[in-house]
């Protein structure tokens, strides 16, 4: 795993952690909806456990766990910071 | 003579204990869970305090008013239209980050806001440590930290809630400053909004609402529980929106 490379909260591991640098959505309500629920810029993101079918996948976020499905995930860019699987 | 009653509502993230904090305040025995998106439409319960009878109702649990899902629209609209005399915002004392999301925005709303520090026992254990005094003067409003389920606090919050129903809480809400765009449209939209809104509603909040582009509030303006609109002005408001 390369660190601190540029990708999308989709493309990460179980284990990752990964910090969020812009949550870039087209529908705003999505968008909105990504914000209330933590994903913010500069927020950090513990990747966690894949569905048994690969989506959606678990996410640490300040302090709770939102699973997110990969059409919302796309959308938040940022680096990968660390892996402790 | 009957007195007054006084509507306190409840409101905060999923899980933060708010129908706990509801239970122990009513002593009813409203069913509580441990899973997020319980309480679908809201409860009502009475509680008396120092001779005080209090209306509490509990809201649904959300993150958010914006988002536009359906308990978020039952919290937001009870706010906006029942106004009641005060709003408890339960926060979750291990998770304050992601709480103070909503209270920030309950604060646009009304300035007659009691934070409730809730699970300060479960804080305690995990070594965290709130200077509530400190978050207090931030906030601009009183901060009061409890534990619903240990019955912890409740005295010190009925005691504040009674103050500020009766006027005795000068409180001085943080206001939010956006980006010299929005301001501006702002700036524009105020008196507008004042114009056809009268001072019954939180106007730099609606004018914030607006520029967002928040259909669903301008469908619940449009259409008020109550005749709150002046009549003849709510379209030209609804008009405005897009061209400012």
């Amino acid at each position: 795993m390369a660190q601190g490379k540029r990708c999308r909260l989709s493309d990460t591991k179980p284990g990752d952690r990964f910090r969020i640098e812009k949550v870039d959505v087209p529908d705003p309500v999505l968008k909105r909806r990504l914000l209330d629920l933590g994903f913010v810029p500069g927020g950090e993101v513990k990747v966690g456990q894949r569905s048994p079918l690969g989506d959606p996948t678990a996410y640490r976020v300040c302090g709770t766990t939102i699973a997110l499905r990969k059409e919302e995930s796309d959308y938040i860019y940022g680096e990968t910071i660390d892996h402790d699987g | 003579m009957m007195d007054k009653t006084y509507t306190v509502a409840l409101m905060g993230n999923p899980n933060t204990g708010k129908s706990t904090l509801f239970n122990v305040l009513t002593g009813l025995r409203q069913h509580t869970g441990n899973w997020p998106g319980k309480t679908v439409t809201h409860a009502e319960g009475e509680c008396r305090h120092r001779g005080t009878l209090y209306r509490i109702v509990d809201l649904p649990g959300t993150y958010s008013l914006y988002s536009n899902s359906a308990d978020e629209e039952v919290a937001r609209d009870f706010l906006l239209f029942q106004r009641p005399d005060v709003t408890i915002v339960v926060v979750d004392a291990t998770a304050l980050e992601r709480n103070l999301n909503l209270a920030l925005q309950v604060l646009e709303m009304t300035d007659r806001v009691i934070i409730a520090i809730n699970l300060m026992d479960e804080a305690k254990k995990k070594g965290i440590h709130i200077n509530t005094k400190k978050l207090a003067a931030k906030l601009g409003v009183p901060v009061v930290p409890i534990s619903a389920r240990n019955r912890e606090g409740i005295d010190a919050l009925l005691d504040t809630v009674d103050a500020m129903a009766h006027g005795r809480i000068n409180t001085n809400p943080l206001s939010i400053r956006y980006s010299p765009e929005i301001e501006r449209g702002i700036a524009k939209l105020l008196p507008l909004v004042k114009d056809v809104m009268g001072d019954t509603y939180p106007a730099r909040w609606i004018a914030l609402r607006l520029l967002d582009g928040d259909t669903s509030l301008l469908q619940a303006l449009k259409q008020p529980p109550q005749p709150l609109i002046k009549e003849g002005n709510a379209y030209a408001c609804c008009g405005s929106v897009k061209s400012v």
